[in-house]
């Protein structure tokens, strides 16, 4: 077709010009990938485990991952385990669920109207900075010693984090989508429910797993006071025993709660947004 | 500039190959531009042209052959993408070193926006938008400007004065051009060469030789855009050769 340009292969290079180089990501393997993610971790379980071995780490300051498993065996042998977690994922679950209800009607009001942007905002923000802690000898005169004190305390935590997400989120929907909504007659509240949130959901759960974090402190707070069961009161007891082992487990425990709580919103953001193309912005 | 230098190659391609999945989207592309040649590059959609485009400018990578383009090269894409935190002024010299601030401004004065050097990107209208882009990609002075269908995005009227502008400013400033499109008249209005690309090859690569300026109701403009038409697979009972008095009730 083009055999005439065929010959002038062989000439040499016109002086100045240059190869371009783009700068393109690399396919990775699903394998590696996974590898490099739990690289940090088992890093640190080594690092935890070498200072054992070596005495460095002594029993009293930490126990060694060993008698760490040793102590979980033993938890979940005799049930204190699985009580103590059913308790404080009930706890944490209803406080959460109440909250996060919460700030998103909250954030939503405040996000589409400019009525409750002005009524509710300026009072939300001011109690959205009084530490939450400072809260929990307030909640045990009103409520009492009860569980009600508790998942409010967690509640109350929970909301602010999402009204903030919620708010912001539902403000950054296009405007000219909504007007282009409103001219084929759809309700406001239709509006919210098909274009609004769907295009906050990225902050929602952006929210969502800040909510999810903070439910876990807030458990925390909650279950070092007088509390009769769940992983704060295990703590407490191992702590008058000096069980620094019964203790990591519990921290552990912790940890995992997050660490699941943020593979639950990965997996809620790719359930929930088909739409997005699944390598997001290229870095 | 002296004719010798004309001659000078600002672009070479050579077995180009690029491979989407199974498909050779360019499969033994060869180019050649000249510095300061003004190419077309006709394509239906799908045909690869702006992953050609993409290769020249190291957006993209090729699967095979060789590609050589200047070290100094920019591109002005379909949309603006201009970034919105930025002032007018400020997206013209970004990623520049400081103190071009009055090689931007004359760029913005070129394209006819040094008023609007202090307002912010999302209070411009679309063809005021592609124009900051254009005032972008050649205040960095290139020897290759890459245009992606710079002109689709914008209105009818918008697109004839953005024609002209970019006619004129290359004139002046003699980057070699790749256009990328696939208006037709367009191509041949601007270029001094046109080519079109279909089944990862240039089946078409000639001189325009109508002379200018170039009128579309010129019988040498319409027999070029039938036979640039006939090379895009459109018959030519749906694009009846337009009359120039039939031009002149349409532009009314």
């Amino acid at each position: 077709m083009s055999d005439t340009r065929v010959k002038a292969t062989d000439s040499p290079p016109p002086p100045g010009l240059v190869t371009p180089r783009p700068q393109l990501r690399k396919p990775r393997s699903r394998p590696y990938a996974l590898t490099v993610r739990a690289l940090g971790p088992f890093a640190l379980l080594g690092l935890w485990w070498a200072a054992s071995a070596t005495g460095l780490l002594t029993p009293d300051v930490l126990a060694s991952p060993a008698e760490v498993l040793r102590a979980v065996g033993e938890l979940w042998g005799n049930g204190q385990l699985p009580d103590a977690l059913t308790t404080s994922l009930t706890r944490s679950g209803l406080g959460l669920l109440i909250g996060l209800a919460a700030g998103l009607t909250l954030g939503i009001t405040t996000g589409f109207t400019r009525l409750g942007d002005e009524l509710l905002d300026s009072s939300l923000q001011t109690l959205r900075t009084i530490p939450f802690l400072s809260l929990v000898p307030l909640f045990m005169v009103w409520f009492g010693i009860n569980e009600t004190a508790k998942i409010l305390l967690i509640a109350v935590a929970t909301t602010f984090p999402m009204y903030v997400s919620a708010s912001s989120g539902v403000r950054n929907t296009d405007p000219k989508l909504v007007e282009a909504m409103r001219s084929f007659g759809m309700s406001r509240l239709a509006i919210v429910r098909e274009v609004v949130l769907p295009g906050a959901l990225p902050s929602l759960l952006a929210g969502l797993r800040l909510s999810m974090t903070l439910s876990v402190i807030a458990l925390i707070a909650a279950e070092d006071i007088n509390a009769t069961a769940g992983i704060g009161y295990l703590m407490s007891q191992a702590q008058s025993y000096a069980r620094t082992d019964i203790l990591a487990v519990c921290i552990l425990v912790y940890g995992l709660l997050g660490l699941t709580a943020d593979i639950l919103v990965r997996l809620l953001e790719r359930v929930l947004m088909p739409w997005r193309t699944p390598q997001g912005a290229r870095r | 500039m002296t004719e010798n230098a004309h001659q000078q190659a600002a672009v070479r391609v050579r077995g180009l190959r690029r491979v989407f999945g199974t498909r050779a989207v360019l499969d033994g592309l060869e180019l050649d531009i000249a510095r300061g040649e003004f190419v077309a590059l006709l394509g239906a959609s799908g045909s690869g042209k702006t992953t050609l485009l993409r290769i020249l400018g190291a957006l993209d990578g090729a699967d095979g052959g060789e590609v050589l383009v200047p070290e100094a090269r920019t591109i002005v894409f379909q949309e603006p993408r201009l970034v919105p935190s930025k002032r007018v002024l400020a997206n013209v010299t970004v990623a520049l070193p400081r103190g071009r601030r009055e090689d931007g401004l004359r760029a913005l004065a070129e394209v006819g926006l040094e008023r609007h050097a202090d307002t912010w990107p999302a209070t411009l209208s679309g063809g005021e938008a592609q124009r900051v882009a254009l005032a972008r990609a050649l205040v960095r002075e290139p020897e290759l400007l890459l245009l992606d269908e710079p002109f689709a995005a914008l209105d009818a009227l918008t697109r004839l004065k953005m024609q002209d502008l970019v006619d004129e400013l290359c004139r002046r400033h003699r980057p070699a051009v790749l256009l990328v499109t696939h208006d037709v008249e367009e191509a041949v209005r601007l270029a001094d060469r046109v080519a079109v690309l279909r089944d990862g090859k240039l089946v078409t690569d000639e001189k325009v030789t109508v002379a200018r300026p170039r009128d579309p109701g010129d019988a040498a403009f319409a027999a070029l855009r039938r036979r640039l038409l006939d090379d895009l697979g459109v018959p030519a009972a749906s694009h009846p050769v337009r009359t120039p008095e039939l031009d002149r009730v349409g532009v009314i």
